[in-house]
């Protein structure tokens, strides 16, 4: 299905993305990103018609959390806002289709996540089924590990090849000054075999912003809007025991809702924190060797929780507004596994 | 600038969860050795059990019971067990799926090191001693040789169910303010009260956290306000909080220090509290040793005029 009207990615900001950030709140490291967007398209905080983010209070340790970073969006006088306890990929999902009712013109989409003041492997447990699966603490490494053993076994991957996947993500990092880890990292020890610390995303803090614009106000906001031509999100079943890990149905019923098999995509920014997932999702997407898949270093270069799904479509949009990409494919994922996938079609003008 | 604060966090929490008909009956059989699966209406044994069908949504409630044997359907090797994990030396994280179910179950494998392991391998469940009707009545899983194990010939109905969970939750966290209310702390501790002043719409904010809600702007410069102040607004606790060594009914209230753009949240003292009202003019009154104002108390001031304090209710 067609969206009924034209809406764009405008304008992408992000912090760079560091270890700790104990010198900064939440407001505090959101204000600079948002105030990057803003200046971008020259727009001002009252000009935007509605605002939406995402954050989860487990990171933060404080129950809602996110009301302390509305201050950063000029709150006062009151704003049309929603918040999504999940990736900002979700939130911006929830702004498209408030701008696809014409209530708005413009929007605001934030996400941000610090996980240095806790142990987000311990944090990320507490998504997981309070009955069955939870009260064993299976943290988000070990669970990425079964899904990794499983393609193994499967023999659609091996050890090196995983390893070929993290050092061409570091490698393409190089010249993301945002990225936390750039250049060769080394693979070293198991974390979780078969998953070596190589495998893994870095643990760190970061923010990020994107405006969104439809039609006529787009091009007036942004040289080459990137336009979204579809997105979804679909979810799978929570019990891990019963989703076959070597496969991600809903990445693929996701895409093809959003028009993604239509034609080719020349980028693709896959939200794909462990390097068994990037084999995972390229099958899901049917993308191929031509396909330029992570060109910022994606996740395994910086993965701030709760915004490195919102950095891909921000980094595929980006890419499309520099005239690197004409389509670009943006995913992104929550839950543990690939529970939970959102893909985005982004496309620039006709050159 | 002062170095940033910080301090441990801890987030503890008793998650207390009621149970339906298929998880009861699921959790109660492990506290009596019995797994329990639910056959779906395609046929299939869901083990772990659901009350609702994943592919159709269907309700699905017919219990059935599996061997305590089954088969690893993947695995991953954990040579640092971390805090609340099921065993505290390195074993095996497995999707086991028992004999006679279609799903696997998620659990731990005792083995002696990752070259025991492998996909395919057989197992059986470990019975903690003391079972509780929960996951972890299931110790862990062990390696096993032999053919499926006999299933008891249960039909799911059993003498005292249980009838929920509480699974304790503790996360632990080192939380740091920020620069902004880092900065008001550490000046709270010389007892002066600083907030900072929006560069836009001039408002001085107290306690500071580094931005304007109005403007959306970062705020930096440090403006010192009061130390006295007018309450603005009160209400009257009549209810002892726990832990709490203050008599009932006393007053807490909105106090505008001087020259701050709102007003901040304070106890009232040295007065009476039917004789708190709104423009009376205070001061702070700190505690030996602590690092923030105890409570305020009566300046002996004319009380201020409303006009004066009506836009910081
Ligand atoms: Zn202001």
């Amino acid at each position: 299905m067609r969206p009924t009207r034209d809406i764009a990615v405008v304008a992408f900001g992000q912090t760079d993305h560091r270890r700790t950030s104990d010198e900064h709140s939440e407001v505090e490291m959101l204000l600079p990103v948002l105030h990057d967007v803003l200046d971008r398209t020259g727009l001002r905080t009252a000009d935007i018609g509605f605002t939406c983010s995402g954050s989860s209070d487990y990171l933060a340790g404080r129950a809602f959390s996110f009301t302390m970073a509305l201050d950063g969006v000029g709150a006062w006088p009151p704003i049309s806002e929603s918040h999504v306890e999940m990736d900002g990929a979700w939130a911006l999902y929830e702004a498209w289709t408030k701008l696809l009712t014409g209530d708005a013109d413009t929007a605001l989409v934030y996400a941000y996540g610090k996980s240095s003041p806790g142990s987000v492997r311990d944090v990320l447990t507490r998504q997981l089924d309070p009955y069955y699966v939870a009260p064993l603490w299976p943290d988000s490494v070990a669970l990425a590990a079964l899904q990794a053993q499983a393609l193994i076994d499967a023999g659609e991957t091996d050890e090196p090849a995983l390893a070929g996947v993290a050092a061409r993500s570091r490698a393409d990092a190089r010249t993301n000054a945002h990225a936390q880890l750039r250049g060769p990292v080394p693979q070293g020890d198991y974390l979780v075999r078969p998953l070596r610390t190589g495998d893994c995303p870095p643990i760190g803090d970061g923010a990020a912003a994107v405006i969104l614009a439809a039609g006529e106000r787009a091009r007036d906001l942004c040289e080459r809007p990137a336009w979204i031509r579809g997105i979804d999100h679909r979810v799978e079943a929570h019990s891990l025991g019963v989703r076959d890990l070597t496969d991600s149905p809903s990445t693929r019923l996701a895409a093809e809702r959003a028009g993604a098999f239509e034609r080719p995509v020349d980028t693709a920014e896959l939200h794909a924190p462990f390097t068994s997932q990037e084999v995972v999702l390229r099958k899901a997407l049917r993308l191929g060797d031509s396909v330029c898949v992570n060109p910022s270093g994606g996740p395994l270069a910086a993965n701030p929780v709760m915004a490195a799904g919102l950095i891909r479509i921000g980094e595929a949009a980006a890419r499309v507004h520099r005239g690197e990409s004409d389509r670009a494919l943006a995913h992104a994922t929550s839950g543990p596994c690939l529970q939970q996938n959102l893909v985005a079609v982004l496309e620039g003008d006709v050159r | 600038m002062p170095e940033v604060l910080k301090a441990p966090l801890v987030v503890e929490f008793p998650f207390t969860r009621s149970l339906g008909p298929v998880q009861s009956a699921f959790l109660t059989g492990l506290r009596e050795r019995v797994v329990l699966g639910v056959r779906t209406t395609d046929g299939r044994t869901l083990v772990p059990p659901v009350e609702y069908d994943p592919v159709t949504a269907e309700e699905i409630r017919d219990l059935v019971e599996v061997a305590p044997t089954g088969t690893v359907t993947t695995w991953a090797w954990n040579h640092e067990p971390r805090r609340g994990q099921p065993l505290d030396t390195p074993f095996a994280w497995v999707l086991v799926r028992l004999d006679g179910a279609d799903t696997a179950l998620l659990h731990a494998l005792d083995a002696p090191g990752p070259d025991a392991v492998r996909t395919g391998m057989r197992v059986r469940v470990r019975w903690a001693p003391e079972r509780s009707g929960a996951i972890t009545d299931i110790a862990c899983f062990e390696p096993y040789d032999g053919g499926p194990g006999e299933p008891t010939g249960h039909d799911g109905r059993f003498e005292n169910p249980v009838t929920g969970i509480v699974a304790a939750a503790r996360l632990d966290y080192v939380y740091s303010p920020g620069r902004a209310q880092t900065a008001y702390i550490e000046n709270l501790s010389e007892r002066r009260t600083v907030g900072e002043r929006c560069p836009s719409c001039h408002k001085v904010y107290v306690p500071p956290r580094g931005a304007c809600p109005t403007c959306g702007l970062a705020t930096s410069e440090q403006v010192e306000v009061g130390p006295r102040g007018t309450v603005t607004t009160y209400c009257i606790v009549n209810i002892k909080a726990k832990n709490l060594d203050i008599e009932v009914p006393y007053v807490y209230a909105h106090i505008a220090l001087d020259g701050a753009g709102l007003a901040l949240h304070g106890r009232i003292g040295g007065i009476p509290y039917d004789e708190v009202r709104m423009g009376l003019r205070v001061e702070p009154v700190w505690a030996e040793g602590g690092r923030h104002p105890d409570h305020y108390r009566p300046t002996g001031e004319p009380d201020a005029d409303y006009e004066t304090y009506k836009e910081m209710l």
